[in-house]
């Protein structure tokens, strides 16, 4: 029911700012709202506690999605980033700004993410400290070497603090994933670096909580959890389009997609 | 003669400290050697990551650390430093602000006959253009313990070059006089002279070796040595400008974008006036050692000294 109105949020920051990644927003909103809600240690109150959980949005920019569950966990104000997203001197940009409360890292290039969550990891462990370390990344984003470079290094360190999910939704900008720089096996990939591996539908958020919790009991290794997601979830128009990479609605889509949220909502609420 | 280079005078100084100060990190790329870091390594195993031939993840992981409020000195051959990993200098370091020390070791050409893919002589312009991102380049030993101690303080970005071999000493042992972001006199502050010379890392000595050869000569020469490339101490520059006839920067970097730029740009706004740029060719320099590559395009006591005779007439 949530992650439903959350959609609508992020929809209403993108039609007030003008500009966002809706599609990678719509696959990234459940795995997002998941970790905020039922799983990372950081409220408005915490957010320079030293045994706070840590988080980076690797894929920076799926930010839209980011602003809508920032701001349901009441780091931010809904009714001020839609009134001042992408406003000239506004800090509410399309990607990560760590001058706003919650965020720990700046992001947009992609395949920094997991490298500065390596270092994160790594100082919790040298210090005894129990926080656990998020990030999620993009598909299309592992195409980045610096992403195996942190793979690997977490993997030499066995960071079981450590938790990298992959937005898997399989479109990037110019088409499919598979088409422009194949990842299969994905899961292979990830173990061989010394990663534990779950793979779920992250358009469930009960299999993701599921994956989040399990991964917290798995040891000696840090855990990749491949959150299979489409691209544009939630409205029809969208769904499995690399155009709506970064479209912005026409007032008649906007209302189309509302339809579809609402019913997506309604249907979440029969249940 | 000293022994000791610069880059043994960091591991010598973050040793000191970091035995007491825990949030103290040296991370290296396979390269704990060249940077004369294997002592931190073995004596502080605690406070030491390897990260493997992999310049990007070295820099994103000490930006990691830095952001659990660790101080960690990220040290690889500024050749691959301020190329292969710059664009975690410029996001993870220098726009998230974190509280990373960027060590550019074997600095210049350093490296001499490896050839043009192990010289830095564009890591000053590319550090440089990275707004929060500071410059230095310590001229001896002592400048830099100085330096690193000043750096332990605060909690911002920075990249310091410092070279392969050991130099010899501009100061001396207590007579090492420092402010972060000040230039220091070596010759000339306050004195009318024909030539200001302002230099910065390797660069100080011939400085120092020309003004004197031209004092010899009957011409006045002043010498700042300008450690502090970007915060550029331009009230120095100024000074030093204002009270001689010509300015001659002199860097072991490329033509552009590094000291002599910068001085041009800060002389030629407040203060118009002659200024030379002696720097390495906008090209890969011939093969040699670093000395003989000085020889060659005239950054050299001798070379410098020439040049500034041909430039009074």
């Amino acid at each position: 029911m949530l992650s439903w109105d959350l959609r609508q949020d992020a929809l209403d920051i993108i039609m007030a700012g003008g500009s966002g990644h809706i599609g990678g927003d719509m696959s990234v909103l459940n795995a997002l709202l998941a970790l905020y809600k039922n799983h990372l240690r950081i409220t408005p109150e915490t957010t320079h506690d030293p045994d706070r959980d840590r988080f980076v949005l690797s894929k920076g920019h799926a930010m839209e999605a980011y602003y809508a569950v920032l701001c349901h966990q009441g780091f931010l104000d809904l009714e001020d980033v839609k009134a001042r997203f992408n406003k000239c001197g506004s800090p509410y940009i399309g990607h990560p700004n760590n001058k706003l409360p919650g965020i720990e890292m700046n992001s947009g290039s992609l395949g920094h993410g997991l490298p500065v969550c390596v270092g994160m990891a790594l100082a919790g462990k040298r210090d005894g400290r129990k926080y656990r370390v998020y990030t999620i990344l993009g598909d299309g984003e592992l195409a980045e070497g610096s992403v195996w470079e942190g793979a690997m290094a977490a993997g030499h360190y066995k960071l079981d603090n450590l938790c990298a999910v992959i937005d898997r939704n399989g479109l990037q900008i110019s088409g499919s994933t598979e088409g422009v720089m194949g990842h299969e096996p994905l899961g292979a990939r990830w173990e061989s670096l010394g990663w534990h591996v779950l793979e779920v539908n992250g358009d469930s958020i009960a299999e993701l909580d599921g994956a989040f919790s399990q991964a917290k009991s798995l040891k000696g290794k840090p855990t990749a959890i491949i959150s299979r997601t489409t691209k544009g979830f939630g409205s029809p128009l969208m769904e499995g389009r690399a155009e709506w990479h970064h479209r912005l609605p026409t007032a008649e889509e906007y209302e189309a997609i509302k339809k579809d949220f609402q019913k997506g909502k309604e249907a979440a609420a029969r249940e | 003669m000293n022994k000791i280079p610069n880059r043994r005078a960091i591991c010598q100084t973050l040793l000191k400290h970091a035995a007491t100060d825990k949030s103290i990190f040296a991370l290296c790329s396979d390269s704990r050697g060249s940077a004369s870091m294997s002592p931190f390594f073995e004596r502080l195993p605690e406070q030491s990551v390897e990260t493997g031939i992999a310049e990007q993840n070295l820099v994103s992981i000490a930006a990691g650390l830095a952001a659990c409020g660790k101080k960690p000195y990220a040290f690889s051959p500024a050749c691959f430093l301020a190329a292969r990993s710059y664009e975690q200098a410029k996001v993870d370091c220098a726009y998230s602000g974190t509280n990373v020390k960027l060590i550019g070791i074997s600095g210049g050409v350093s490296y001499g006959a490896l050839g043009m893919s192990h010289h830095s002589a564009q890591d000053i312009a590319a550090m440089a253009a990275l707004p929060n991102m500071r410059v230095y380049l310590p001229s001896d030993r002592f400048q830099t313990e100085k330096l690193i101690e000043a750096l332990l303080q605060d909690e911002k970005p920075a990249y310091v070059r410092v070279g392969r071999n050991p130099v010899e000493d501009i100061y001396s042992e207590g007579a090492c006089p420092f402010q972060l972001d000040k230039a220091a006199w070596l010759r000339g502050k306050g004195e009318a002279v024909r030539a200001a010379i302002i230099a910065c890392g390797e660069m100080v000595r011939p400085a120092l070796e020309a003004a004197e050869a031209l004092a010899e000569a009957g011409i006045s020469a002043s010498v700042l040595d300008m450690y502090c490339v970007k915060p550029l101490d331009r009230e120095a520059v100024l000074e030093a400008a204002g009270l001689a006839d010509i300015v001659v920067a002199v860097e072991e970097h490329g033509p552009f974008g590094g000291l002599g730029s910068m001085v041009a740009q800060v002389v030629g706004e407040c203060c118009p006036k002659r200024v030379k740029c002696l720097s390495l060719p906008d090209a890969p320099v011939i093969t040699g050692t670093s000395a003989e590559v000085f020889e060659h395009y005239g950054l050299t006591g001798r070379g410098i000294a020439k040049t500034v005779k041909e430039l009074l007439g």
